[in-house]
């Protein structure tokens, strides 16, 4: 499930916004402890705790003491601007300069996806 | 009460061998480690001192501020597993974990049961009929029952196939979990355990290379790979710890995480990035062409 490209806690807490953006996780649900991550990923429970931390400083999960962590009320919505933001720079830049690279027009481009979306 | 681990400019010698060489570190209580070294690094040496089975040489060891040298009461919750096994060999299975059971206060005897089972060892059976892997077994089953607050396991996993590597990973992790404890683990097979360690000590020829939170020991391995001629001036300056080259392509391996404005500029210099496995780092490391100084 883990890579090497980032830190695992990282990796964590990218699944978590994941699962939150696809519905899997629900607003206001709550998610797995940290010893319930640890145990069925096989992982450190302390790396677990930091991709957890990490979510509670973006806002993205809130703690209810002595209950546990929960998806944060406006996470969804939160997470998609975000990603909505960056999608020109993260996805179609990168699509772009392939596209340049191999002599793949805009126009090429723009055909395909008229005929995809047709 | 789980202890800290406190180690300061330590010295363990066999005759002329220097094993130990003044290594200095500090253990915070209730983590998994990864003691990472080669053969001949010092591992068992200063697992051998922290469970008292020795004493140092030179410098010192406290264990919850005190020296654990014959110290009953820290003794009777740290608990060190080798190769050796350490048991009566005519002894049978059976006799060797009532024994335990005895002597240790939180002795587990479901788990030690249920390990049992996992393993396949007959109770019936003679320590010296067992087979490397199932002796390695009995190692792992003393050594997670006795849930000692100090728990000291030298390359337990001798012998055991995957699947029993894999019981044993697991059982750790989840033992731990329910019952967290100090747990210094040494190993050569990196890559499939280094999930479970919060943390990384390295140590080649007797002396401390790197003690750091796995994660960020994980992402300090970069490999460069480009031109040559560029390759070079990117990496000058930095922490090469090896190189190698196929034609006019270069591959160079540094030390130390790259910034997002260092990595562009490596992208503008048609030089591509890829992580470094945390075991070809550990390899990299110990392999002899760097000093261990030349990484801190």
């Amino acid at each position: 499930m883990f890579d090497e490209r980032s830190p695992i806690y990282v990796q964590i807490a990218d699944g978590i916004k994941n699962d939150i953006l696809s519905g899997a996780l629900e607003e206001d649900g709550q998610v797995m402890s940290t010893n319930q991550y640890a145990a069925f990923y096989r992982i450190n429970p302390a790396t677990a705790a930091k991709g957890f931390a990490q979510l509670v400083d973006e806002g993205v999960l809130y703690k209810k003491r002595g209950i546990g962590m929960f998806v944060t009320p406006d996470a969804r919505a939160k997470l998609r601007d975000e990603r909505r933001k960056r999608f020109f720079a993260d996805v179609v830049g990168p699509m772009l300069e392939e596209a340049a690279r191999i002599g793949v027009s805009v126009d090429e481009i723009r055909k395909h996806l008229d005929g995809a979306t047709r | 009460m789980i202890p800290m681990i406190s180690v300061r400019d330590l010295t363990v010698r066999y005759g002329a061998t220097t094993a130990v060489d003044g290594l200095t570190m500090e253990l915070a209580p209730g983590r998994i480690y990864g003691l990472l070294g080669r053969n001949g690094s010092g591992k068992t040496s200063l697992l051998s001192v922290l469970a008292a089975y020795r004493r140092a040489d030179g410098g010192s060891v406290e264990i919850d501020g005190v020296d654990p040298f014959e110290n009953a009461r820290i003794m009777r919750d740290t608990v060190f597993v080798r190769d050796t096994l350490d048991v009566p060999e005519g002894d049978r299975v059976g006799k060797v974990l009532d024994f335990h059971a005895r002597l240790r206060p939180r002795w587990d005897a479901g788990l030690a049961e249920r390990l049992t089972e996992a393993f396949g060892l007959d109770r019936r059976k003679r320590v010296s009929a067992l087979s490397r892997g199932q002796r390695s077994g009995l190692g792992v089953v003393l050594g997670l029952a006795s849930r000692a607050s100090l728990t000291l396991l030298d390359e337990v996993y001798l012998g055991m196939d995957a699947a029993a590597r894999s019981t044993f990973y697991r059982e750790l992790l989840d033992d731990y979990l329910a019952h967290p404890r100090t747990i210094i683990l040494s190993t050569h097979l990196i890559q499939e355990v280094a999930d479970l360690f919060e943390e990384v000590v390295i140590i080649d020829r007797g002396r401390l290379v790197v003690q750091e939170e796995t994660d960020t020991f994980r992402a300090r391995g970069v490999a460069v790979t480009g031109p040559a001629e560029a390759v070079e001036t990117f990496v000058s300056g930095r922490t090469v710890l090896g190189r190698q080259s196929l034609g006019g392509v270069r591959q160079a391996t540094l030390y130390g995480g790259l910034g997002d404005e260092e990595e562009r500029r490596a992208e503008q210099a048609g030089l591509s990035l890829a992580p470094v496995g945390i075991q070809d780092l550990f390899v990299h490391l110990t392999s002899g062409e760097h000093t261990p100084e030349a990484v801190r």
